[in-house]
């Protein structure tokens, strides 16, 4: 995972509660065995007027005019603004690698389904908890003739709404420190190969029955 | 609405949120969460992040492909292989198996999961084994889950598992790689709520009832940062088929996990199940087991208590899963609804399911129905659907009915049984096992504007199918639905 590094971007203002996975990344696309390329089917049934099927060239597809994501005032959007809930139902990694590969980096709601908010984490994305009031303001800021400039700074755990005062936001210090580092969390735990033998070995003494075959 | 919060996920509302994963008082009551959690941690390091011991991992197609390639990646190999079992579920055909997988994209998913099994020694049931099924239907079948375990899987849905007081969750591919890597997780404890279901049901009234009655009270966000710990008389009286369709929709409601205590329902279920300890070891664990339910006066973050009585058979009319009324209800007026937000995604809502305020549900005609999913593709589920059948057929207005096994064993109990017969006299399409219309990966799928009974868990926009229109509903009232070809009450057929 590549380190997480301050920069300044543009917000996309998706003015929706409860978006669940199905609708950031459709079924259909689920069936690649790859983690890259889901970019262009992101929102795919909010985003395009036809069915999208895996494989087609999105370039050649009609655009819903009506989908924030297609307002030009947007274009290169990297920080999403949202409601409540944001993420819910099935925990297909593949939403935040649709995300990740539209470019995104930083999303912002009053709240994100538990199963969501761990895969952002993994995959380098930083998803920013705000209270709802404070998300209202937002949208007033970035539903307007311009789009919102926002720089991030992730050390001083900050947003900065460009023409608006710094907004300080909460994050969980391992989560913090893993997004900053670019952690491997896989490497990590593998140096505790010792302790999760020990653990093993109590365990086995103490409930045989889950050992029995392996 | 409930605040909802992440285990790990800050709260905007206050920092100084209360949290049970506070520092334990030795000897203090504890809840059958506490006692799950407290028997898995490995370390707790700086942060106060735990490295959490999974006992077992359920593998499916879609979310282990890269899992399994960044094993490859690294070099790295599985830390238990026999402690994974897997097994194609979401892409697998359910009509003319012979034919194979007629997708390329699809087949070569379920080839890869193949593949990765040969290469890493995990254990599977191909398609065509009479055991290959719904993970989360044959997990439970083969005594690969049992109570007082930690089980994982790549599919939110892992809330299941919890109906055997298993800590049971659903993770991403990053953390399918991590347990296959490591047998452990990160992770944060999470608050525990606990929902009572006091007193009896009434007649014709189901677990799927219960458990979209729960996700109604408390939104689709309630149970967020939670782990649901369903109780009560009403509870207590489900069979373990009906107790897993309840921890089932636990993620619908926001909880990563939903979990219900041991008795003896629990234990003689899993009693003599191919992967179950047997014998005398099985005795042992059976004392075990029933040692790790909540103690009395143990504490909730939350307590949620709703009188079974009042649960009527529950029908969605959006595209929400908290969007639910009673039968005799009406779909509601956003105009009614204070909270600004909520009221948009209510005209949000209406506007796909192309419904308007006030519409009584009983009567809302439906063009397909589909039985089955991780939810009801139970035996018990099927009794209920083919008993509301029985003698009758499905309307002329209705396209399509179909019933999908949970599993190839469920197939066989079902047919040994005759449902089969019943289901296909009625006019019902008698299926192969497999995910299926649930989330439609696989040929099965509604058209563009097609309105569906579903006994499945989501009706999210596009679910069942681009522009399909899901209501999700119990067997008996999916059943009743096809015979009439709109909702009826199923207490008053």
């Amino acid at each position: 995972m590549q380190p997480f590094e301050n920069f300044t971007g543009c917000v996309l203002p998706l003015d929706r509660a409860n978006v669940d996975t199905d609708a950031i990344i459709p079924k259909q696309f689920l069936k690649s065995i790859e983690r890259t390329g889901f970019g262009p089917y992101l929102f795919d049934e909010w985003r395009y007027l036809d069915q999208g099927e895996p494989g087609m060239d999105c370039s050649q597809r009609p655009l819903n005019p009506d989908f924030v994501l297609n307002d030009p005032r947007y274009a290169g959007a990297n920080i999403l603004l949202a409601r409540d809930n944001f993420g819910c139902g099935s925990s297909r990694e593949h939403a935040p690698w649709a995300l990740a590969d539209q470019g995104f980096r930083v999303l912002i709601a009053p709240s994100f389904a538990d199963i969501f908010f761990q895969n952002a984490i993994k995959n380098g994305l930083l998803p920013v908890v705000l209270e709802a009031a404070v998300v209202d303001r937002l949208f007033t800021l970035a539903i307007g003739p311009r789009a919102l400039e926002m720089s991030v700074d992730l050390v001083a755990q900050q947003l900065h709404p460009h023409g608006a005062e710094p907004i300080p936001f909460p994050l969980d210090p391992f989560h913090h420190h893993c997004l900053l580092k670019g952690l491997d969390d896989i490497a990590l735990t593998l140096q505790q190969e010792a302790v999760i033998s020990a653990y093993e070995a109590r365990r086995r003494a103490a409930v045989p029955w889950l050992f029995a075959d392996c | 609405m409930a605040s909802a919060q992440s285990p790990g996920q800050p709260s905007a509302a206050s920092a100084a949120a209360q949290s049970s994963a506070a520092v334990p008082v030795p000897g203090a009551p504890r809840t059958l969460y506490e006692k799950l959690w407290d028997a898995h941690v490995v370390r707790v390091d700086e942060h106060g992040t735990t490295l959490l011991y999974i006992d077992r991992q359920l593998v499916h197609e879609v979310t282990s492909p890269q899992a399994f390639a960044g094993l490859r990646l690294a070099g790295r190999r599985p830390r238990r292989p026999r402690a994974n079992l897997a097994v194609p579920d979401h892409n697998v055909p359910t009509a003319d198996l012979h034919l194979g997988i007629v997708d390329p994209v699809s087949r070569l998913q379920v080839e890869t999961l193949e593949a990765n099994c040969r290469e890493f020694g995990i254990p599977l049931f191909p398609m065509g084994d009479r055991r290959q099924g719904i993970v989360h239907v044959i997990g439970p079948e083969q005594g690969f889950t049992l109570p007082g375990m930690t089980l994982v899987c790549g599919d939110s849905h892992t809330s299941t598992h919890g109906a055997f007081g298993a800590l049971a969750f659903g993770v991403g591919t990053s953390e399918v790689e991590h347990v296959l890597a490591t047998q452990c997780l990160l992770q944060r404890k999470s608050r525990s709520m606990l929902v009572s279901i006091d007193g009896q049901l009434g007649r014709g009234v189901t677990a799927k009832d219960i458990v979209l009655a729960v996700i109604g009270a408390i939104g689709t966000a309630g149970g967020t940062g939670h782990v649901l710990e369903f109780a009560g008389e009403a509870i207590r009286g489900l069979s373990m088929e009906g107790r897993m369709t309840v921890c089932n929709m636990a993620i619908e409601a926001g909880a990563r996990a939903g979990l219900i205590g041991i008795d003896e329902t629990t234990i003689e279920y899993v009693r003599g199940r191919p992967l179950a300890p047997p014998g005398e070891a099985f005795e042992r664990a059976a004392d075990h087991w029933l040692s790790l339910n909540s103690d009395p006066g143990a504490r909730y973050d939350r307590v949620v208590r709703i009188e079974a009585a009042l649960i009527e058979p529950q029908v969605t009319w959006g595209t929400s899963p908290e969007m639910v009324v009673p039968v005799g209800g009406q779909v509601p007026d956003p105009a009614a609804e204070p909270d600004p937000v909520r009221a948009a995604s209510y005209r949000h809502a209406l506007a796909y399911m192309d419904l308007r305020p006030g519409t009584p549900i009983a009567g809302i005609a439906v063009d397909k129905v589909f039985i089955g999913s991780c939810t009801n593709g139970r035996i018990e589920d099927l009794r209920a659907a083919a008993e509301v059948a029985r003698g009758h057929q499905v309307a002329a207005s209705v396209k399509l009915a179909m019933v999908v096994p949970g599993s190839g064993l469920v197939k066989a109990q079902a047919e040994a049984e005759g449902l089969d017969r019943i289901f296909t006299a009625a006019g019902f399409e008698w299926r192969e096992p497999g995910c299926s219309m649930c989330l439609a990966m696989n040929a099965d799928r509604l058209a563009p504007g097609e309105r569906c009974a579903a006994t499945s868990n989501r009706n999210f926009e596009g679910r069942q199918g681009q522009g399909g229109r899901t209501h999700l509903v119990s067997p008996a009232m999916a059943a009743a639905a096809a015979i009439h070809g709109r909702f009826v009450d199923v207490r008053e057929v």
